[in-house]
């Protein structure tokens, strides 16, 4: 450990690591590139990707996030760019959930299908894309649906769950299991030009309110489809919530739903209590 | 009574934004929802003077209703 805290100072540019002494310390020391981020930043140093982080994200900071696990639930519209947004960001750890694979119709809006990925997992589209951003960040790739039976076991060691989903009664089971579990959850949810945020922690049952008046089937999406931009702003926002909670800071839309509409552009603060 | 309704998102499309609305005493908000052809399934949250509420809950002279779409996608 002396010697890669030596080869560290030794390389940092100011207080900046660059990607290639990262990655030339992971292979001199026998270290994965992971344990190399995480080093660089408890030493007070700061890995070079993230600096126009800076001043909005202290290197204190970083190490939170790094030593954060976020689960994702769902990984299409919302859930592509909200693991993309996580991991630019520098979460550690990254549990991606979804049965599916990508198929043409995701083409107009989920930012992890392309032509090349149609036909194959999203969670594996996921795994390969954080790859590309940053192989020091793990995603756990998990191909599997979510459910009530499931889910203590799938969000095990996770600091912040990410609402992804498309359907609204997995979404209560969620709820409910990040309640048992006591892991705050970040919901979002599309339909068109319109979606809305909420932040529930343990306790405040806000997707139960939101949710309150649902017997059975989709929303309005069903109709209204998805177009390009509503998951991107939306998912945009969640990845805002979770990093403040991560973070301990800023003010959280707990008990409260933000209802966006990208139509008329107007966004509204709605109390659930 | 006199009755201020909101509507968002969806709900505006061919109706409108805000209308103040004549109903008889103990209207409940699923009345005012048939009386502008919102259908039930499609409804998510509903306010009364900016509180949450359910769907039998009847209104009073003054109250501002608001009503949100059911949105479900991800």
């Amino acid at each position: 450990m002396d010697g890669l805290i030596a080869y560290l100072r030794d390389h940092a540019v100011g207080d900046l690591v660059p990607w290639s002494c990262q990655v030339d310390g992971a292979r001199m020391f026998g270290r994965t590139l992971s344990e190399i981020e995480e080093a660089i930043l408890e030493q007070g140093f700061m890995p070079a990707r993230y600096q126009r982080n800076r001043q909005t994200i202290s290197t204190a900071g970083q190490l939170k996030l790094f030593q954060s696990s976020v689960a994702v639930i769902g990984c299409g519209g919302l859930g592509g760019y909200v693991i993309e947004e996580l991991a630019r960001l520098g979460v550690g750890r990254i549990v991606a959930i979804d049965p599916d694979i990508f198929e043409e119709h995701n083409l107009n809006r989920q930012l992890l299908t392309t032509t090349a990925t149609l036909g194959r997992p999203k969670v594996s589209a996921a795994a390969e894309r954080v790859g590309l951003i940053n192989p020091a960040v793990n995603l756990v790739p998990l191909q599997v649906a979510f459910g009530a039976a499931n889910g203590a076991d799938l969000l095990r060691d996770v600091t912040v769950v990410v609402d992804a989903l498309d359907s609204i009664p997995v979404r209560l089971e969620l709820a409910e299991t990040c309640d048992a579990l006591g892991i705050p959850l970040v919901h979002g949810a599309i339909g068109g030009w319109y979606g809305h945020v909420a932040t529930q922690f343990p306790g405040e049952q806000s997707i139960q309110k939101i949710y309150g008046a649902w017997k059975e089937g989709k929303g309005v999406e069903q109709r209204l489809g998805n177009p390009s931009f509503t998951p991107a702003v939306v998912a945009s926002l969640q990845v805002a919530e979770v990093a403040k909670i991560i973070l301990g800071e800023g003010e959280p839309l707990r008990r409260r739903k933000l209802a966006i509409d990208l139509l008329s552009m107007e966004f509204h603060d709605i109390s659930l209590s | 009574m006199r009755i201020t309704v909101k509507l968002f998102a969806s709900f505006r499309n061919g109706r409108f934004s805000v209308e103040e609305r004549e109903y008889p005493v103990g209207t409940t908000i699923g009345q005012v929802a048939d009386s502008i052809a919102l259908p039930h399934s499609e409804i998510g949250v509903m306010m009364v003077n900016s509180r949450h509420a359910k769907i039998d809950r009847e209104l009073h002279e003054g109250d501002i209703l608001a009503i949100f779409p059911l949105l479900g996608g991800g």
